[in-house]
């Protein structure tokens, strides 16, 4: 597979690790009534989805950049690429 | 359909006429006790020890392909006990010792042979490691034995013993593992299963489950509703897909794992051997092709087929255990799809659905544990209490903190 890096252009997948579905970067809020529960769906529990997933791969041999992935899990194609700053940051995430 | 030498002479010398389909091919009834959704190696150990042990014969396996089309025919075929952790190794012994009286059990030849699995070490730290490991299994009943770099070189000497990085420093070996042919387990299972009067249907999907008021009443299907008093899933592979129809998060990411066979060879390895310092594991086919496979791609797929990185990584490992691999061609490789749960270990509880069962997150290690899966899953089906093996195998584990995690990786389900 080959991973078109916002920054860097076409690079393998092998420059990568790979960490999981993107919903990783929406950490719950450890303060809430029901942090528990929201810790448990948070760190165990995946939609595993057929088809189109937004997933986390980390630069690691490269420029050590998180990125999120658009990937059909069903073909591999590989649709979007974003950088997880970017997409955090669209969530109102300052840091 | 009954086999026998005489049966095979007689086929001979009439032209192949009289031989008939090993199992019927049902219409679905409107209703059963229980629904078994999946006819791989699971489902229809399922289907065959709630009919032979718990009586239960009102029970449908419902498969949207062919039975044994998914994983039960993807895998490398290797049986073993070999576990360290209290959840685990006494299920995986009792699954080695169900295998032991498999084909008496369903009269069936699914060519168990017993040639052995050793684990190789390299390092001291993983003598430590492995003689842990061993003990733990002794005291689960099985059998382990630390072998020596002279008691290994006596049955391999053609491992790479002097490698610079990753020198052979012993083995643990347990000589009751090895393999099975795959195929038979499902043909077994899905014969002893119809002639109890178990209903196998195929080319048939499940699309939904009808559920009202938190109780699950069926299932809905290509060929139409069938109502089920329990539903019991074993999809191993596309448990994400399967429970989202009951709108279920599981614990479990779904990944692509490769395996490969090479080119058929004159007999050359008498057992099953793994490598201790990559993830690389290889036995020999009856036909005499290498059987290998090593680490799962590492990234959530349902493709059936992986990558290049995959392959060049375990014939690197390969090559760095036994050297005289590179003279071998690969002949196929192929890809299935494993339920990777967050722990390692698999699931087999009850829902929060009256009525639903779950039955998954087998990893890359389904395969072995195939009959005592089935029988700790009809018990659970027909008892309503998990088998005593299977206690630990529970979907609450996360929440309470009891994981099971034998390779002290985490929530990190492609580290497993």
């Amino acid at each position: 597979m080959i991973i078109n890096h916002p920054l860097l252009g076409p690079r393998d997948s092998q420059e990568f690790t790979y960490l999981g579905d993107a919903s990783l970067i929406e950490r719950p809020d450890w303060q809430a009534e029901d942090a528990d529960d929201q810790f448990h769906d948070y760190v165990y529990l995946r939609d595993n989805p057929a088809g189109e997933h937004r997933e986390l791969w980390f630069h690691e041999t490269g420029d050590r950049s998180w990125l999120v992935v658009t990937r059909n899990t069903l073909t591999h194609d590989i649709t979007k690429v974003e950088m997880a700053r970017d997409v955090a940051r669209a969530k109102g995430r300052s840091k | 359909m009954a086999y026998s030498g005489l049966r095979v002479i007689k086929e001979a010398l009439t032209g192949h006429k009289g031989w008939k389909p090993t199992w019927r091919d049902p219409a679905p009834k409107s209703s059963y006790d229980f629904i078994i959704i999946g006819g791989g190696g699971h489902g229809l150990a399922t289907a065959y020890y709630l009919a032979k042990e718990f009586g239960e014969h009102r029970v449908a396996v419902i498969e949207k392909g062919w039975i044994g089309g998914g994983n039960v025919g993807r895998n490398t075929t290797i049986v073993r006990s070999n576990y360290l952790l209290d959840g685990n190794e006494p299920f995986y012994e009792y699954s080695l010792k169900l295998w032991e009286g498999l084909e008496q059990d369903f009269n069936y030849n699914a060519m168990i042979s017993q040639r052995g699995i050793l684990n190789l070490i390299h390092t001291d730290a993983q003598r430590d490691a492995f003689t842990r490991r061993g003990n733990a299994m002794m005291l689960n009943g099985a059998d382990a034995e630390l072998l020596t770099t002279d008691q290994i070189r006596a049955e391999y000497p053609f491992l790479n013993f002097n490698d610079a990085r990753f020198p052979i420093k012993g083995g643990l070996a347990q000589r009751r593992g090895g393999t099975v042919r795959h195929d038979a387990v499902a043909w077994g299972y899905a014969r002893g299963a119809d002639r109890r009067g178990v209903d196998i249907i195929q080319n048939c999907e499940v699309t939904g489950f009808r559920i009202e008021n938190g109780k699950c009443l069926g299932v809905e299907t290509t060929k139409g509703f069938i109502a089920g008093g329990k539903v019991g899933c074993a999809v191993a592979g596309s448990s994400g897909r399967l429970m989202a129809k009951a709108n279920m998060r599981l614990p479990i990411e779904s990944h692509v794992l490769q395996a490969f066979v090479s080119e058929g060879l004159k007999p050359v390895l008498p057992g099953v051997i793994t490598f201790g310092a990559g993830h690389f594991y290889c036995s020999q086919s009856d036909k005499g092709g290498l059987v290998f496979g090593g680490d799962i791609d590492g990234y959530n797929s349902y493709a059936q087929r992986g990558n290049l990185p995959a392959i060049e990584d375990v014939c690197e490992s390969g090559m760095a255990l036994i050297p005289a691999l590179g003279r071998v061609r690969l002949l196929r490789a192929w890809g299935g799809i494993m339920d990777m749960s967050m722990d390692g270990s698999p699931i087999i509880d009850k829902t929060h659905i009256d009525g639903l069962y779950f039955n998954g997150g087998w990893c890359y290690g389904g395969f072995k544990a195939t009959p005592a899966s089935g029988m700790a899953y009809a018990h659970l089906l027909a008892t309503g209490r998990p088998h005593e093996t299977a206690t630990a195998y529970r979907f609450d584990r996360f929440r309470r903190g009891y994981i099971i995690d034998e390779k002290g990786m985490g929530a990190q389900p492609n580290l497993h």
